[in-house]
């Protein structure tokens, strides 16, 4: 196992960060921590790279154990914080020979790793960090992270806030350093990414709800979920909130996605139910069920 | 739908130096339209933005804002404008109430109106129990909702909304959105912009940004069919990809 966490709590001032957390990565594994803000996530990774206690619990990464062998994990990691951590006056280039020098290796030792993300930002090895947009700040962040070829990579939230283009082309970075035997440990707030990971942990309020491939997670989703259009989306989520067999109702992309507490739903009694209330271009079908729909209903 | 323009952008543009960050871009938005604002990290969109509440000024080109001029008028621009975003939205360390006074203040408002206000907001978000707690103490998903209501104090024509929903979780993000529609049916016109391509299905019409141009600009259904794609994010990456 690469990373192993069992029983972990974390509290700060009586309030509970994490509670009797317990997971376990394998090695080369991609594994997505999934939830919203405040749920946890960072408090995982500050006690994974060692750099908070935990008040009960044990874990360890790569073999080593994160409080009495701190120092070993130090050397063997790569951490991406959620929020850009590197030298603002530093150029790019400084910074990642600073991050080279700092474990004891070179640039072009590992240049190998880095080869794919550094050309991209290499036009401005000589601006400041600082000035950096947002998706160049990203990509510099992992080449430092990745400089002295670490056994795991931990990466919190290294998408957040960035457009959809830039978040695809990350998460191909990611499977590449996978490739390289690279083992992951990453966290997002956006449900769509869980399905790239090889495992992911549900989590919310300190607590993890599931543990599974995303694709056993959906397999294993027991309830119907109806796909409903019409044309004001406004009144029909009103109106589907008030339909009295509901179990839930949510907007998702186009459609509403609905739930009905019966598990024998007649859609025709619905669409009728729609039409008094005068809505317009009903449509209702079996919709396919994301680990979004999942996560809403835990 | 009401056709009456609320924001009314001519070959606006904005040079930094030689670098042009939005290059002569022109669209309408109308009354009570939930209009999506998207486009890529660096495409332009706050610099756009920042010029249609006043806060940069264009190079050249015009816009105005509920019929205010965004060169010439900023301080009126200002006053029909709500703004949110999700780096800033309210003071941690004052109580809710305590912010709901001060931005009320800052608005213009009354003691009255701020009085009335407050015990609206208290009955519509069901905050009797926290109005007397500080802000920070507050989960993301609950500031968020607060910041929308608090950015509508004034009764705006327009309100703009900066990525209001990143890192909230999905079903606040739902309820958020909820709130959004609502305010639209009462006729307050929603600029928005966010990273979520499930969002921009809720948008009435949105506008993608590439490399300082609107590429694209019409309803979400007709983008898709346009396209040839199935949903928001094939039409975004579509786009986007084209252009590099």
């Amino acid at each position: 196992m690469s990373i192993k966490v069992q029983n972990i709590s974390k509290s700060y001032n009586k309030i509970k960060a994490v509670e009797a957390i317990s997971f376990e990565v394998k090695e080369g594994e991609l594994f997505g921590l999934i939830g919203p803000d405040g749920a946890g996530k960072t408090t995982i990774f500050r006690i994974l790279t060692t750099l908070l206690l935990a008040n009960e619990g044990t874990a360890s990464v790569a073999g080593f154990d994160v409080v009495k062998e701190y120092k070993a994990i130090r050397n063997s990691v790569g951490y991406m914080p959620g929020k850009f951590s590197l030298y603002q006056d530093l150029t790019v280039e400084e910074n990642l020979k600073f991050f080279a020098t700092i474990f004891g290796t070179t640039i072009e030792e590992n240049f190998d790793l880095i080869k794919d993300i550094y050309i991209q930002i290499e036009p401005f090895k000589a601006r400041r960090a600082g000035a950096l947009s947002g998706g160049m700040k990203q990509k510099l962040a992992l080449c430092c992270a990745l400089i002295h070829k670490p056994k795991v990579l931990f990466l919190d939230e290294p998408t957040t806030g960035v457009d959809p283009v830039s978040r695809k082309e990350f998460w191909q970075m990611l499977k590449r350093l996978q490739q390289k035997g690279i083992t992951i440990l990453v966290s997002t707030p956006y449900m769509d990414e869980a399905a790239l990971c090889d495992r992911i942990a549900l989590i919310q309020k300190g607590s993890i709800l599931k543990i599974d491939s995303p694709e056993n997670i959906i397999k294993k989703y027991d309830k119907i979920i109806y796909d409903i259009k019409a044309k004001n989306k406004h009144q029909l989520i009103l109106d589907l909130k008030n339909y009295p067999s509901q179990y839930s109702v949510f907007a998702f992309g186009e459609c509403i996605h609905y739930i009905d507490k019966n598990s024998v739903f007649n859609s025709t009694d619905l669409q009728n139910y729609l039409l008094e209330k005068k809505h317009m271009e009903i449509e209702i079908s079996v919709s396919n069920p994301t680990i979004e729909d999942v996560f809403m209903d835990l | 739908m009401n056709k009456e323009k609320i924001i009314e952008v001519q070959n606006l543009t904005k040079q930094f130096g030689h670098f042009t960050a939005v290059n002569s871009i022109s669209f309408d938005v109308y009354r009570g339209e939930i209009f999506g604002f998207l486009g890529a990290n660096g495409a332009g969109k706050t610099t756009a933005m920042k010029m249609l509440i006043g806060i940069s000024k264009p190079t050249s080109g015009e816009a105005l804002v509920a019929g205010f001029d965004v060169k010439t008028n900023t301080e009126m621009v200002k006053r029909s404008i709500g703004y949110m975003s999700q780096k800033f939205s309210m003071y941690d360390d004052l109580t809710i109430k305590e912010n709901i006074t001060f931005f009320g203040g800052i608005y213009g408002l009354s003691k009255i109106q701020i009085k009335e206000k407050t015990e609206r907001l208290v009955e519509e978000l069901k905050l009797e129990e926290v109005i007397d707690k500080l802000v920070g103490s507050l989960p993301l998903g609950w500031k968020q909702k607060l910041s929308f209501s608090v950015a509508l104090l004034h009764e705006p024509k327009i309100v703009f909304l900066d990525e209001p929903t990143g890192g909230v979780d999905p079903i606040t993000r739902r309820q958020f959105w909820e709130m959004i529609y609502a305010e639209a049916n009462k006729g307050t016109t929603i600029f928005v912009t966010t990273h979520y391509m499930d969002e921009a299905e809720y948008c009435d019409r949105v506008s993608i940004m590439v490399e300082g141009n609107i590429e694209a600009l019409d309803t979400p259904k007709n983008l898709k069919s346009k396209y040839n794609v199935a949903s928001m994010n094939d039409v975004f990456l579509k786009l986007a990809r084209n252009a590099e």
